[in-house]
């Protein structure tokens, strides 16, 4: 598996979406934090956050005796770099493309 | 990245995995050479001993972008801070404070440190933590939170513009 492969599995499903949204409103947080707003074990929780992790999406940091989560936005500005920049500079020329017929057509 | 009592709640983790050695990220982050052709594009300058100065330096286009936006004048030095620590290729320890904005300037100086491991033969893992204590301003531009005002993506699409450079020898704006 490629870490663009990581990235997308990691995000491809709900619970773990979630999990960022949450560290996405305030970052470093501890597993029972994380675990409080889900309907699910501890060790689901933990499960999850370890395919977060191994996706480079979550970062742990120990602070005294707590693991903190922090969400590392890095890979995911990767892909849109790699990705999502690539689609939309062809729109937009495809755009531009379609400018400059139009407007030799009208001249 | 609301307000809150723990610590942990202003600090930014960011880490990113680059084919490349230690020293030339090393490299990457300390010499002006390197720093030009990503991120930013400022070209910095380090005194790498503890207490030694660092600053970076504002480039042409950030003061005609800032021209053209009607804003005020970009001052010469956009970030200035202090080396705290400094252990070539693996840590650096600096203080930040960001010029170019009154309001990140009032807020004064953060604390940034880079760890570079190297996890597999040319591989390395860069980690940066920016400890934003009492700056939520800059919190919300180096987060990249103030990317559609012009801001542009913060540490995130620099480190990713680093890893792109270092792995096919050219930036993204190259």
């Amino acid at each position: 598996m490629t870490d663009d492969d990581r990235v997308f599995k990691a995000l491809a499903d709900p619970t773990r979406r979630f999990l960022l949204d949450r560290l996405f409103e305030r970052d470093g947080r501890t597993l029972s934090e994380l675990e409080s707003g889900l309907d699910m074990t501890r060790f689901g929780v933990m499960k999850h956050l370890r395919v977060l992790e191994e996706a480079g999406i979550v970062v742990t940091r120990r602070s005294g005796r707590e693991k903190l989560h922090f969400l590392n936005p890095v890979p995911i500005r990767l892909i849109h770099d790699r990705w999502i920049d690539k689609y939309r500079e062809r729109q937009v020329s495809a755009l531009a493309d379609l400018k400059t017929e139009l407007e030799e057509e009208m001249a | 990245m609301t307000t809150g009592t723990e610590t942990a709640v202003t600090t930014q983790v960011y880490r990113v995995y680059i084919k490349a050695t230690p020293e030339a990220i090393w490299d990457a982050i300390t010499q002006p050479e390197w720093t030009e052709r990503y991120g930013y594009g400022g070209r910095v300058e380090y005194d790498l001993r503890p207490g030694g100065a660092y600053r970076a330096f504002a480039t042409d286009d950030m003061k005609r972008a800032r021209a053209e936006m009607g804003g005020g004048p970009v001052p010469d030095v956009i970030v200035d801070g202090e080396v705290v620590e400094s252990d070539p290729p693996r840590k650096l320890v600096q203080t930040w404070r960001m010029l170019m904005d009154p309001q990140t300037e009032a807020e004064g100086f953060t604390r940034l440190t880079y760890e570079i491991a190297e996890t597999g033969p040319g591989v390395s893992k860069l980690t940066v933590t920016h400890d934003l204590e009492g700056a939520p301003r800059l919190a919300l531009f180096v987060g990249g939170g103030m990317e559609s005002d012009g801001a542009g993506g913060g540490w995130s699409e620099v480190f990713s513009d680093l890893k792109t450079l270092l792995e096919t020898g050219r930036g993204m704006r190259e």
